[in-house]
């Protein structure tokens, strides 16, 4: 700090002293809870009550939301594209089953075991995406999810082969909440672990770490020549998402009771993808956002028309991407931008 | 003679056939205000890639306070005190210069790793970019995303998240470069107050300039050293005249 006060002939020390305020008050507000953040998390508590015949599908959307989410962390903050987020859903939904079936039922430890398997396996692929291009990226990550969709699928003595893990029930969640047939117990479970993870992911968003993966998306050139260890922090990242991809994956093994390939199908990385197209990319809640929209579109297209509803989804993309990508990850900045009162006068 | 903090010996580099860096070995001196000159193409920009491991030598070696850093990464070689400014802006067009300051200085602390705390806890990191901020004119558009900011202030900028990271060689590529007239003197006004400690290599076109600010001019063409010396032998040799001017002396 020294070499900057040294030389006060430039600027006179009271006009640093306002610098010095009104930067304090700019870095409070850009990590402050935003009014759209509030609106979430009151929506989805609401639904528990106004929505009780929909606990289904909003489960579904809890759990896409926090893949989504997670996913997000990768692309919208370190810009690392990938077509095989899903190897990490899969393999946690995957551990969650065996962990329910051989080892614990209750479902928190299997969670958290699920995490950590799937960050172990983030860690060790995180290697193969530290070079190359957007290109190269999409198929390694591709190529992983491929293989990890292969050896479910041979490795039948583990995991059921092509029929899946079923006959397992989940015990009670922290042994006290019982899940019951209409998945109340199992939304709200889903909202709390989205909400925990979501908080969790928010606090990185905003730390020193967080701006450096912006960094590195936004300009590697300059982001090197600040000394940020781009390789390292990817590799960090990389594996953080894992774990909460894992821990989506075993939400869905533990509300549903059943693990099928489907969940290292291809559709599923492609659909979280989109998911971040239509919720925007770089602020978390896109997921949370896009997921609400791609699975309630999702699910109203294939009741109005089931055979072609495929078709309506792809248009929407094409759609979406025509009006640009810029402006869809900045929609958001239209809500207000606070809940609280105005407190600087800019 | 002072201590040498920069130095290349025999530094090569060849694309394809053509060979950018040809031969090169530099040395500048702790406190040196050493200016980098030469007709375009004489393999300026890349010998500062070189220095500061953006490009990767063919052959050579590059010297930083006494230690071989020609394998580093560009990133380690900040640590260690080296870094530069780009001839194009190279910012970060989504991050307010409050931002990029601060994440400059935060790495240079070493927190950059640190994913637990908000940036606005670090008060002190905060406060010292808010006042380089100031000190480099940049008080007033510290909130602004960078991509709108006039281009005067982005070369501002590009100077001062260099200068965040504390260097104590700094590397200037063409500082005043596309800047307007009018907002051209504060740009130059920034670089000559730069504190006499920190090592300065400067690639410059303008002559003014450079005669000026140096106490020491390279002159390289067609990517070797042509000569080197004070300015008063510089600007008075007649073989730097010829090969600006193109005459033959």
């Amino acid at each position: 700090m020294s070499a900057v006060q040294q030389d006060t002939n430039v600027t006179a020390p009271s006009s640093t002293a306002t610098a010095e305020a009104r930067a304090a008050k700019l870095m409070k507000r850009r990590s402050r809870i935003r009014f759209f953040e509030i609106i979430v998390w009151i929506a989805a508590i609401a639904a528990y009550f106004v929505l009780p015949s929909k606990m289904l599908i909003l489960t579904e959307i809890a759990i896409l939301a926090l893949f989504a989410v997670s996913l997000d962390l990768v692309l919208g903050f370190a810009g690392i594209v990938s077509l095989g987020h899903t190897a990490f859903f899969g393999l946690g939904a995957y551990v969650a089953g065996l962990m329910a079936m051989h080892f614990v039922a209750e479902p928190v430890t299997g969670l958290i075991v699920a995490g950590i398997v799937s960050g172990v396996l983030g860690l060790l692929t995180s290697f193969l995406i530290l070079r190359g291009s957007d290109l190269t990226r999409l198929m390694t990550t591709l190529g992983i999810g491929l293989m990890m969709a292969e050896v479910a699928n041979q490795m039948a003595w583990l995991t059921g082969g092509a029929d899946g893990l079923s006959g397992f029930s989940p015990g009670p969640v922290l042994g006290l909440f019982e899940f019951d047939l209409f998945g109340k117990v199992g939304y709200v479970y889903c909202i709390a672990v989205l909400f925990v993870s979501t908080m969790i992911m928010r606090r990185i968003a905003f730390s020193p770490f967080g701006m450096s993966l912006k960094a590195i998306k936004g300009n590697a050139m300059r982001s090197a020549m600040i000394a940020v260890p781009a390789r390292k922090r990817i590799v960090t990242v990389y594996t953080i998402a894992a774990v909460f991809a894992g821990v989506a994956g075993a939400l869905l093994t533990q509300t549903t009771s059943f693990v099928s390939p489907d969940v290292l199908a291809f559709h599923r990385s492609a659909d979280v993808l989109l998911v971040l197209v239509i919720g925007g990319t770089g602020y978390l809640y896109g997921g949370i956002f896009g997921a609400v929209f791609f699975t309630l579109i999702k699910d109203w297209l294939s009741v109005i028309t089931p055979q072609y509803w495929m078709f309506y989804i792809g248009m929407l993309l094409v759609i979406l991407v025509l009006i640009g990508r810029e402006r869809l990850a900045r929609w958001v900045e239209y809500l207000p931008e606070r809940f609280s009162k105005k407190e600087d006068g800019q | 003679m002072s201590e040498i903090v920069l130095e290349t010996k025999n530094l090569k580099r060849r694309f394809g056939a053509f060979l950018a860096t040809n031969d090169v070995s530099i040395k500048v001196e702790r406190g040196a205000r050493h200016a980098l000159i030469g007709p375009n193409g004489a393999g300026k920009t890349t010998l500062i890639n070189l220095l500061t491991g953006v490009l990767p030598p063919s052959e050579g070696q590059v010297f930083l306070e006494g230690e071989d850093i020609t394998s580093l990464a560009a990133f380690k070689r900040v640590k260690r005190g080296l870094t530069r400014t780009f001839q194009i802006n190279q910012l970060f067009n989504d991050f307010t210069p409050l931002e990029t300051v601060a994440l400059a200085i935060a790495e240079r602390e070493g927190v950059g790793h640190n994913l637990w705390k908000s940036v606005a806890g670090y008060d002190q990191i905060v406060n010292e970019a808010a006042a380089l901020l100031a000190r480099f004119g940049l008080a007033s558009a510290m909130g602004e995303r960078t991509v709108i900011l006039p281009y005067g202030k982005q070369r501002l900028l590009e100077i001062a998240v260099a200068f965040a990271a504390k260097p104590r060689v700094l590397l200037l590529d063409e500082p005043a470069a596309g800047v307007p007239e009018d907002e051209r003197h504060e740009v130059l006004q920034i670089v000559s107050d730069l504190p006499a400690d920190v090592t300065v290599l400067l690639i410059e076109h303008d002559m003014d300039l450079v005669f000026s600010f140096a106490n020491r001019i390279s002159v390289l063409v067609a990517g070797a050293l042509f000569v080197e010396g004070t300015v008063a032998e510089i600007s008075t040799d007649p073989r730097v005249k010829a090969v600006y001017l193109g005459e033959n002396a």
